[in-house]
């Protein structure tokens, strides 16, 4: 048989699995069956119930609007899977191409997509954690917790970690009027995914809806009462805050623990894939038989200098799912690269915040258009006098013009003037909090002397 | 780049004998995406190119950065914010925003339903016992007119003299001085300041008196940007007027004859009336209402498929074209309402995007929808129809049909 004659035979009764039944995963099924796929389909996901749609849980669920379970992902197409819902994979079995699952089961496969996510980070003192009244934002169950802990009307809620989505849950208190306070251990709110120049001006957005902000500081132990309710919060610098609601929203945990003993590139970061999204083994060797994408998927994106970037965005796992799932049934000549310009939104204090391209990634910044006191700009960053990113407040239509600058590697910062540019157009440097996760020690080592027997093996990943 | 091969395909688009058919034309002037012509203007013709550009923020709606303004644009009073930059642009429309649609005001087009149906029903009641239909005069134009008076709260009875005005205004758009009489450009002049007195009458009554039309409510708005002056409401009434009145027309009547002429499609429709949606989606991006943005202008050097356009120039914007672009679509020329991946230009893109967009498609939806579940067997008399002049706002001038045993 040739190989277009194997691919053909693959395409008409293949056996695929996707591990991972969310966002990233139900649209690459979608996109298999839409590529002529008419194999075996098969759906692992660790929770229950049909695909639902993240981004609200932390916006119109928790006002209420919206109720947790009304956020079902549309269908684009039938599937026509099998799915295998309520339990998570337990470990990947590449010698007998085998997903196994924790009660037991093994599903064979002969292609795999990994698509597993990322879940919420818990508060790291476990005892405290299962106090009633901590939350941590994630799924449709702890959305609906947290939307009836605010309805029954909290005299305060502490929200730990001043990223996008404790921002947004910050914003949500406060619309529903709700004493609210904010405890970040950066300068600023954001500050960690925009820099400080944005930090500020975000910082000044919650204060003024009546954000009790504060930051420099870490929560260093959450106070229950007698009947295990939370309480009471301590800070580093020595007060302490009462509150009845806690909401722990200090980013996410890749799920990849269950490919520790797979033998791919796994680390805190995700799984290194090539923009193919091919996952590589622990030796950086492709493989052609597994996929990744979505929040788990650690892919390299030219534009910045062919850097391992991991993404949990909603655009990302979208656009990942559908190249990966191109790949996964076209021959090695007709595969696509995932080569997408990064993209995300957040809706805060009644601004809509949008980004493109990768903040971080600059070494400067400069507000190019609108006016940082009425909350309506676009701020573009640049690496070593190119344009890298840009983020926009109330300001949204414009960024597909810095999409392209990015692509383009248009200079920066941008010289030519547009109808309404800020008067004083001064580059700032960007100033993120230093790199932690370099001080976070080797995964891996090297082992062998000839090419033939230099291996790498895995030290330890997951903390 | 810039230099095209036939430099006068903007002129014969222009000429009235192409109306009925300019998509060849289309074609043509899209083999140099962006052509530089004979005045220095500069034509964008192509999908990816319009989209790039429509974004871009160096590219202007303020007349006032063209470096030769053009006598038609030279306007009276202050302009709408179709006509601006931001920050003024943006804090006008947001301002109309408010009372229009979300956040501040959800389910205003939804809760018009009944009287979008209702307005429908007695225009198609009237048909009865009529042998010839005109589409246009007797249904495509009357829809909207009364829609848009009802929101904007402009009495239906003044409504006559103002057509009037609207059809003068819009006559003298495409303006050009070398061909056409003098008094088509001052007849819009004179139709633009009578009409700008007659809505700045409206306002002064509607201070102090609130009430749930658009007017009364941008007259007493007190949202967190203040309140628009008087002068900014006519201007923002004036242009709402003119785009209800002018727009939505032409986007039922090219879809009533787009279905007649795909008979099949008209009676999947009958069946299927929930294939409205993506058929509506459809012919925006096959029948558009506006086919030409005539007027931006670049306010500092922008660059555009390799082609830098000097700052000052005057841009024109070719949407119709773009959503036939073959690079972006599918077998363009088919009318296919399955269509999926359908981001047709036919509400623009950016922040100039379509105002009254969601309105204006359910109007359509809703006038398609009755048109092919009551009329019984329509016929085109004449295609092609006869067409009106404009060809920035294009589509016919009347619509004759036939049905029944007639």
């Amino acid at each position: 048989m040739t190989g277009a004659d194997i691919l053909r035979a693959f395409k008409r009764d293949g056996r695929i699995v996707v591990v991972g039944a969310s966002l990233a995963g139900l649209r690459a099924a979608e996109a298999l069956r839409d590529e002529g796929f008419t194999g075996s389909l098969t759906m692992i996901g660790d929770e229950l119930g049909e695909p639902y749609d993240r981004p609200p849980l932390s916006k119109q669920v928790l006002t209420g609007w919206v109720p947790a379970d009304g956020t079902k992902l549309p269908r684009r197409r039938d599937i026509d899977a099998e799915w295998l819902l309520g339990v998570p994979a337990s470990g990947l079995d590449l010698a007998t191409d085998h997903v196994r699952l924790a009660d037991g089961r093994e599903v064979p496969f002969d292609r795999v997509l990994i698509a597993t996510g990322v879940r919420a980070r818990p508060w790291f003192v476990e005892s405290e954690a299962a106090l009633d009244g901590v939350f941590v934002v994630r799924t449709r169950e702890h959305a609906e917790g947290l939307q009836r802990a605010l309805a029954a009307g909290p005299s305060r809620v502490l929200v730990i970690g001043a990223g996008f989505t404790g921002s947004e849950i910050a914003s949500i208190c406060r619309e529903r009027n709700i004493p609210v306070t904010v405890a970040e251990l950066a300068p600023g709110p954001l500050v960690g995914a925009l820099g400080a120049m944005i930090g500020e001006i975000a910082a000044d957005m919650q204060r003024a809806h009546g954000v009790d902000l504060r930051c420099g500081v870490k929560v260093t132990r959450l106070e229950g009462d007698e009947q295990g309710r939370f309480r009471r919060a301590h800070f580093d610098d020595g007060t302490t805050i009462d509150a009845d609601v806690a909401v722990v929203a200090l980013g996410g945990i890749r799920n990849t623990e269950w490919l520790r003993d797979s033998g791919l590139a796994v680390g805190v970061w995700g799984i290194a894939c090539d923009t193919g999204c091919r996952a590589l083994d622990l030796n950086g060797l492709i493989t052609d038989n597994i996929f990744v994408a979505g929040d788990v998927a650690r892919c390299p994106n030219p534009i910045y200098e062919y850097r391992l970037i991991s993404l949990e965005h909603w655009a990302n796992a979208v656009e990942q799912a559908e190249v990966a799932a191109h790949n996964m049934v076209s021959g090695q000549a007709d595969r696509w690269p995932h080569l997408s310009i990064p993209l995300f939104w957040s809706i805060q204090f009644g601004v809509n915040i949008k980004s493109v391209g990768v903040p971080t990634f600059a070494d400067e910044v400069v507000v190019v258009q609108g006016s940082v006191t009425d909350r309506r700009f676009v701020a573009a960053y640049g690496y070593r006098g190119r344009v890298t990113a840009a983020v926009s407040f109330n300001n949204a239509k414009w960024l597909d013009h810095y999409r392209q600058l990015i692509e383009t590697a248009a200079p920066f910062p941008p010289p030519c003037p547009t109808p309404d540019q800020p008067a004083d157009m001064k580059p700032v440097p960007v100033d993120f909090p230093g790199p932690t996760l370099l001080a976070q020690g080797a995964t891996v080592v090297v082992t062998g002397h000839d090419p033939s027997e230099r291996r790498v093996t895995s030290v330890q990943r997951h903390r | 780049m810039a230099t095209t091969k036939t430099p006068d395909t903007l002129l014969r688009i222009l000429d009235y004998s192409t109306r009925a058919d300019p998509y060849p034309l289309y074609a043509e002037l899209r083999e140099t995406p962006v052509a530089l012509q004979g005045d220095g203007s500069y034509v964008i013709s192509t999908y990816r190119e319009l989209t790039d550009i429509l974004h871009n923020p160096h590219l202007s709606s303020d007349v006032r950065n063209l470096s030769h303004p053009v006598e038609a644009f030279e306007r009276s009073g202050t302009p709408a914010f179709i006509n601006l930059d931001p920050p003024e642009h943006d804090r006008l429309r947001r301002m109309a925003m408010r009372h229009f649609g979300p956040p501040h005001t959800p389910g205003l087009v939804a809760g018009l339903e009944p009287d979008l149906t209702a307005t429908v029903g007695s225009l198609i009641d009237d048909f009865v016992g009529k042998e010839q239909i005109d589409i246009v005069d007797d249904f495509a134009y009357p829809f909207p007119v009364t829609v848009i008076c009802h929101l904007l709260g402009v009495p239906r009875e003044d409504e006559p003299r103002f057509h009037l005005w609207v059809n003068a205004i819009i006559d003298s758009i495409d303006y050009n001085p070398k061909t056409d009489p003098k008094e088509k450009l001052t007849n819009g002049q004179q139709a633009t300041t009578d009409l700008r007195e007659f809505l700045g009458g409206l306002v002064e009554q509607r201070h102090g008196r609130p009430g749930d039309d658009l007017l009364s409510r941008l007259a007493n708005d007190d949202g967190p940007d203040g309140r628009m002056t008087d002068d900014e409401i006519v201007a923002t009434a004036n242009l709402l007027l003119i785009a209800g009145h002018e727009t939505t027309v032409n986007l039922i009547a090219n879809g009533m004859l787009t279905l007649l002429r795909h008979p099949q499609v008209l009676r999947r429709l009958r069946d299927e009336p929930g294939l409205v949606v993506r058929l509506v989606e459809e012919l925006l991006r096959y029948e558009p209402p506006v086919h030409i943005i005539p007027w931006r202008a670049s306010y500092s050097d922008i660059t555009v498929a390799d082609t830098t356009i000097p700052k000052g120039s005057r841009i024109i914007l070719m949407p119709a074209s773009g959503s036939r672009d073959p690079n972006r679509f599918h077998d363009p020329d088919r009318f296919d309402p399955d269509r999926r991946d359908n981001q047709h230009l036919g509400f623009g893109s950016g922040i100039h995007l379509c105002f009254g967009g969601p309105l204006a498609r359910r109007e359509t939806q809703i006038a398609l929808n009755e048109l092919v579940r009551r009329l019984d067997r329509p016929r085109l008399v004449a295609d092609p129809p006869p067409y009106r002049r404009s060809p920035v706002l294009r589509g016919p001038i009347h619509l004759h049909i036939e049905q029944g045993d007639g």
